[in-house]
């Protein structure tokens, strides 16, 4: 069969970013960073998930149209999230 | 489709679980990954709501959100996120030995992810009682009181615990969801039905376990870090 296999030395690698990453969004968190604690912390997340979805769920692997569901998947996610703040931090906007 | 010459391409003997509208396996695992993605996107825009929900209450009682997020027990919620990324270990290893035709391999990962899930739901366990202990639960014996933090930000720590409850409720239910599922493929697996030709339930299965340990690494940070600076 023509399916990617994913080495299971590659596996252990992602699995030791992620914890590695784990540990160091712990530490961050109690370093005060102002309003950019967040920041680092949602960068930190994003960072973990894009490695799990690109090789625990195999998306480097997979065809095109697999690959551009997900984009668009968490594209109409961030378009709901912009959607709907628009709306809530302009309301005070017409008094 | 190097492989369509070595196999005969269409005219190919009939796998016993090539259904006849698919050209071959390859198209047909294709298909079922695409579907359980479109399922997946479904699950991001559900769980995107309560994530939505609680980027609008928490710029609206900051301090409230920090002061809650300080009362979880961090070493808790850390060891729950290392067995959580364990599980989706096992889980990756578990289609690696469907993809090998390593039906024992397969077995023993498959009971691995399952103990590791049942771990994580045990520590919550341990959690959501000390949050009843503590009335820590939204409601009418809701209490905000020292040494958890000032009385004045009950509103705001209300809704924060109301939105911890809702994630990691709808987390866990996946979570046993999860499990439930992956025991009913234990059958199929230990009959040795998954081989490298077709292993579609194990690959989708894995895709949901992945994306749910995905939801814990943005909830982790979101409930359990923001406070500790």
């Amino acid at each position: 069969m023509s399916h990617h296999v994913v080495s299971r030395k590659l596996y252990f690698g992602i699995f030791a970013a992620l914890m590695v990453l784990t540990v160091i969004t712990v530490a961050v968190a109690f370093v005060d960073l102002g309003r950019l604690n967040d920041v680092v912390m949602l960068a930190i997340a994003t960072l973990k998930a894009v490695l799990v979805i690109l090789y625990f769920m195999h998306v480097k692997y997979s065809g095109k149209l697999t690959a551009l569901t997900v984009v668009g998947g968490f594209m109409f996610f961030f378009i709901m999230i912009a959607m709907i703040m628009m709306d809530y931090i302009g309301r005070g906007f017409l008094g | 489709m190097a492989d369509l010459a070595h196999s005969g391409g269409v005219h190919e003997a009939h796998h016993p679980k090539l259904q006849h509208h698919f050209e071959d396996l390859d198209q047909q695992r294709e298909a079922s990954t695409l579907g359980m993605w479109l399922f997946l996107v479904t699950e991001i825009m559900f769980f995107g709501g309560l994530f939505c929900a609680y980027l609008i209450y928490r710029g609206a009682s900051f301090d409230a959100f920090a002061e809650a997020s300080r009362s979880l027990d961090l070493y808790l919620g850390g060891f729950n996120t290392a067995v959580l990324i364990g599980s989706s270990l096992t889980m990756a290893l578990a289609v690696w030995a469907a993809q090998v035709s390593k039906r024992k391999a397969l077995i023993v990962f498959m009971i691995l992810t399952i103990v590791l899930g049942a771990v994580f739901l045990g520590v919550k366990v341990i959690e959501y009682s000390g949050k009843f202990a503590h009335h820590h639960v939204p409601g009418d014996s809701f209490e905000w009181a020292p040494p958890y933090g000032d009385p004045a930000n009950e509103a705001g720590t209300e809704m924060f615990f109301s939105l911890y409850f809702a994630m990691t409720g709808l987390h866990a239910a996946h979570m046993i969801i999860g499990m439930g599922f992956l025991a009913y493929l234990l059958i199929p697996a230990w009959q040795g039905k998954f081989n490298a030709d077709w292993y579609n339930p194990v690959e989708c299965f894995g895709l949901y376990w992945h994306f749910v340990d995905i939801v814990w690494i943005f909830l982790f940070p979101l409930l359990y870090l923001i406070g500790r600076h």
